[in-house]
């Protein structure tokens, strides 16, 4: 596959942090782990202290191959075969010396900063790493959206939470004093990379689209939900990006696929899941050999559903933190998540829709049978459903995978000549 | 109370506890035209819901005779049991009675259940209860407040009283007589498990979470005197074991019972729970809300589910094990359950760390075949008793 210049920005985006944080015993580098959903990324660099990402090392370990290994050590130290592939990978690669997904080793947390939104299951992976690591631990606790909409009383729990609790965790583990210009400095840096990721995102509604939303996307989200929203490195990439995509409009260039560009679009699909990382690139095969392309996709939605209009603003610095926690997609209500679903149909002018329901994650995955019947009948298109994991690949069934995905696609295929008779 | 009369007591609690169709939640409501509500486990205020005369009717899941067919389509295989069979109830119009459903934060299934609720039953009260995970007054304790003043008011529109400070304080009077009764009874079967065996106590307070809080107390009342005057109730050679992990998705009764027979006696668990989590008596005098946003943070029980900021984990497991003389622990969460699981290894940690041996084993409400748990907790208490008597 040909790298375009905003992937190869990224590796080295990338590559330079993971050599920062290799080198942060020696340098004194302070270190955050925390997740994606929730993330309060901004304000951690406000600290200068550098975010890592266990689930994000998780599914790097996934495309490394490394997650078997991981998770069975996990099983053997006791943990359950029916929780969490994450967790379980996180727990493996910590005990198997915690080299990252650069071949580096991580340094320890200095702070474990829990922010717990939209899984259940964070707040129990950080009880474990806290046994482990035994550093202090800030708790930021989200409440759920369950009506689709954000409360005062959310917003002030989320706020006052922040300013109580949060930001003196953080300054005492920093050694820095709160600097709010600091911090709003980088809120604005992130709007702006908002601003061009949602550009790309909405580019899939052209037809050919120009990118993949669910699979290329995962690579287009990266830096944002990552340790980089708030930098101007992350401003710079996503202007690239668009730019990038602009062309491949102009060109009238489909979407790149593992076998290069796409010739033909032939189904416009919305994804609901997130993605299997063990066989990611034969998983996207098998859309794209049958000249499937992903328009709209909600997994580029757990660290933020900016396309929905959220932008941070950096003239309530505490209170975009919490609206932005709040508006993660799994922090949503089931009834919200089935009609993002079914708009995203719409406006992406799809066939049709697809969950991939994964094994061991509850937060997303509870209730998606549910999904898939109440989308079809609001968008009055067919769903599909498949089942895999995260990172275990023990529960990425190819063979199966790829039958149901056939027949889905048969079936449209039938529904649109049938239309068209 | 003579033997007969605990047996006609017993039936009495296990009709109520097999009765899927809420029986007497229809008879309540039919007699006092009040609204009932459900809960889904683990906790609720059912003080609140009391002083503004309603019904809490606890949702336990089912058991294993409950045939599930539509809740089967909603969810897949590795998804926990007590969803599929409350979806199964509800769609079979078992659960008619219920005005309403309140959905407490303890896991992302019953969170997302909630969500479903909203669309299947869209005449319903559909209540998604957000406790708080920091519990810090002026924080979550806030924040909780304005939860269970908003639950309040969500009542009050369908039609309950409207919120008054004194009946709350009179419906926390009650539920701390209930309290205390139930601890009376873990107390009386810590010393003397014979008189209460598990199996039983369990279908009575399965029985007390859909009748009245009044008819609760009577009932424990009847059952604590008839156990107590059960003479012919005499000590065997049994294991004492702590079982914890089931909280939320319940055994079969079956289960139970087959600890027993296999040489256990529980004396300590985690089964429904609602009474238990609050730990004492609740304060009757000043604001009576934050009473029960006080009692929330301070003095509720270190379930799983729940985020352990300040003290040590596993600490509050261990001195129940002590508490309780308990000589082994018997893991039993629900297949699938994320919060027991994920739990485990740390508590696992915790009770190694005390020498207290431990198994552990997972089970579905719906399990019928116990024959692999039998032996595993026979060994298991074989093991102690040769142990205890080295
Ligand atoms: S349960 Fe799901 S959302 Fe939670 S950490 Fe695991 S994969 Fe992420
Ligand atoms: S059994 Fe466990 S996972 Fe299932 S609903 Fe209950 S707490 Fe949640």
């Amino acid at each position: 596959m040909s790298k375009d210049a905003s992937q190869v920005r990224q590796k080295d985006m990338i590559a330079r942090h993971f050599d920062r944080l290799a080198a942060a015993p020696d340098t004194g580098e302070k270190t955050a782990y925390t997740f994606v959903p929730g993330n309060l990324t901004e304000l951690l660099l406000s600290f200068d202290l550098l975010p890592v990402l266990p689930e994000i090392n998780a599914l790097q370990s996934a495309m490394r191959g490394k997650t078997a290994e991981y998770i069975a050590l996990a099983e053997k130290l006791g943990h359950s075969e029916d929780v969490c592939t994450y967790v379980k990978s996180d727990i493996g690669m910590m005990k198997s010396g915690n080299i990252g997904p650069t071949g580096q080793r991580l340094p320890e947390p200095n702070v474990l900063l829990l922010s717990y939104t939209g899984c259940f299951t964070f707040l129990k992976w950080f009880e474990l790493l806290r046994e482990e690591y035994h550093c202090p631990m800030a708790m930021l606790h989200v409440p759920y959206q369950p009506d689709g909409c954000i409360t005062p009383a959310m917003r002030d729990y989320v706020v006052k939470q922040l300013k109580d609790e949060v930001i003196p965790t953080l300054e005492r583990v920093s050694g820095r004093k709160y600097d709010e210009d600091k911090l709003k400095a980088h809120l604005t840096l992130a709007a702006q990379a908002e601003d061009d990721l949602v550009w790309v995102l909405q580019s899939a509604k052209h037809r050919p689209s120009p990118i993949d939303a669910y699979f290329g996307a995962v690579y287009y989200v990266g830096p944002i939900f990552s340790a980089f929203r708030g930098t101007e490195a992350a401003v710079e990439y996503y202007q690239a990006l668009r730019s990038e995509i602009e062309e491949r409009i102009k060109e009238g260039k489909g979407p790149v696929t593992p076998d290069g560009d796409m010739e033909r679009e032939r189904f416009r699909m919305v994804v609901e899941g997130p993605p299997n990382w063990t066989s990611f690139r034969q998983f996207w095969k098998m859309f794209s050999d049958e000249g499937a392309v992903a328009v709209a996709s909600t997994y580029t939605k757990v660290g933020g559903v900016y396309d929905q209009g959220f932008r941070h603003d950096p003239s309530r610095p505490l209170e975009t933190l919490a609206e932005y926690c709040l508006g993660c997609y799994t922090n949503l209500g089931l009834p919200t998540r089935i009609n993002l679903l079914a708009q995203y149909v719409k406006e992406y002018e799809a066939d049709g829709f697809l969950i991939n329901s994964v094994k061991s994650c509850n937060s997303f995955s509870a209730g998606q049978l549910h999904i898939l019947r109440e989308v079809e009948r609001l968008s009055g298109k067919p769903g599909g459903f498949i089942e895999s994991d995260l990172v275990d690949p023990r529960y990425f069934s190819a063979a199966n995978i790829k039958n149901r995905l056939e027949s889905y696609f048969q079936m449209l295929e039938q529904k649109r000549l049938g239309g068209a008779a | 109370m003579a033997a007969t009369d605990l047996s006609a007591l017993y039936s009495r609690a296990e009709a109520i506890y097999r009765d899927y169709s809420l029986g007497t939640v229809r008879e309540w409501k039919a007699r006092t035209g009040g609204l009932a509500i459900g809960y889904m486990p683990i906790y609720i205020p059912t003080e609140l819901l009391h002083a503004q005369g309603v019904l809490p009717v606890g949702l336990l899941g089912a058991r294993d005779d409950l045939e599930i067919i539509k809740g089967d389509a909603y969810y897949q295989s590795y998804i926990c049991h007590i969803p599929r069979s409350t979806i199964e109830l509800g769609l079979n119009g078992k659960l008619d009675p219920l005005d309403g459903v309140i959905f407490p934060a303890i896991c992302d299934v019953i969170r997302n259940l909630s969500g479903m609720w909203q669309t299947l039953f869209p005449n319903a009260l559909v209540r998604y209860l957000d406790v708080p995970q920091n519990f810090d007054p002026a924080i979550g304790g806030r924040f909780y407040r304005q939860e269970l003043e908003s639950l309040s008011a969500d009542l009050a529109a369908r039609g309950a009283r409207p919120y008054d400070a004194e009946a709350l304080r009179a419906s926390i009077g009650v539920h701390n007589h209930l309290r205390r009764l139930v601890r009376d009874l873990y107390t009386l079967r810590q010393a003397a498990p014979w008189k209460v065996p598990t199996s039983e106590l369990y279908v009575m307070l399965r029985a007390t979470v859909v009748i009245p809080v009044e008819d609760a107390i009577v009932l424990l009342q009847q059952y604590r005197a008839g156990v107590e005057a059960a003479d012919d109730r005499v000590p065997l050679d049994q294991a004492r074991v702590l079982l914890t992990g089931s909280f939320c998705e319940q055994p079969p009764l079956g289960l139970i019972r087959t600890l027993e027979r296999a040489g256990c006696y529980i004396v300590d668990d985690d089964f429904v729970q609602i009474h238990r989590w609050i730990k004492s008596d609740i304060p009757t005098a000043g604001d009576p809300l934050d009473n029960l946003v006080q009692a929330f943070l301070s003095d509720s029980i270190a379930s799983p589910t729940r985020y352990i900021d300040r003290g040590v984990k596993g600490a509050e497991l261990i001195e129940r094990v002590r508490t309780s003389g308990a000589e082994g622990v018997l893991f039993c969460a629900p297949s699938f359950c994320d919060p027991a699981l994920l739990d485990q290894p740390m508590a696992v940690r915790a009770v190694e760390q005390t020498q207290v041996p431990w198994t552990a084993f997972k089970y579905s409400e719906n399990t019928g075949q116990f024959q692999v748990i039998r032996e595993q907790a026979g060994t298991f208490a074989d093991s102690i008793r040769l142990w205890s008597q080295a």
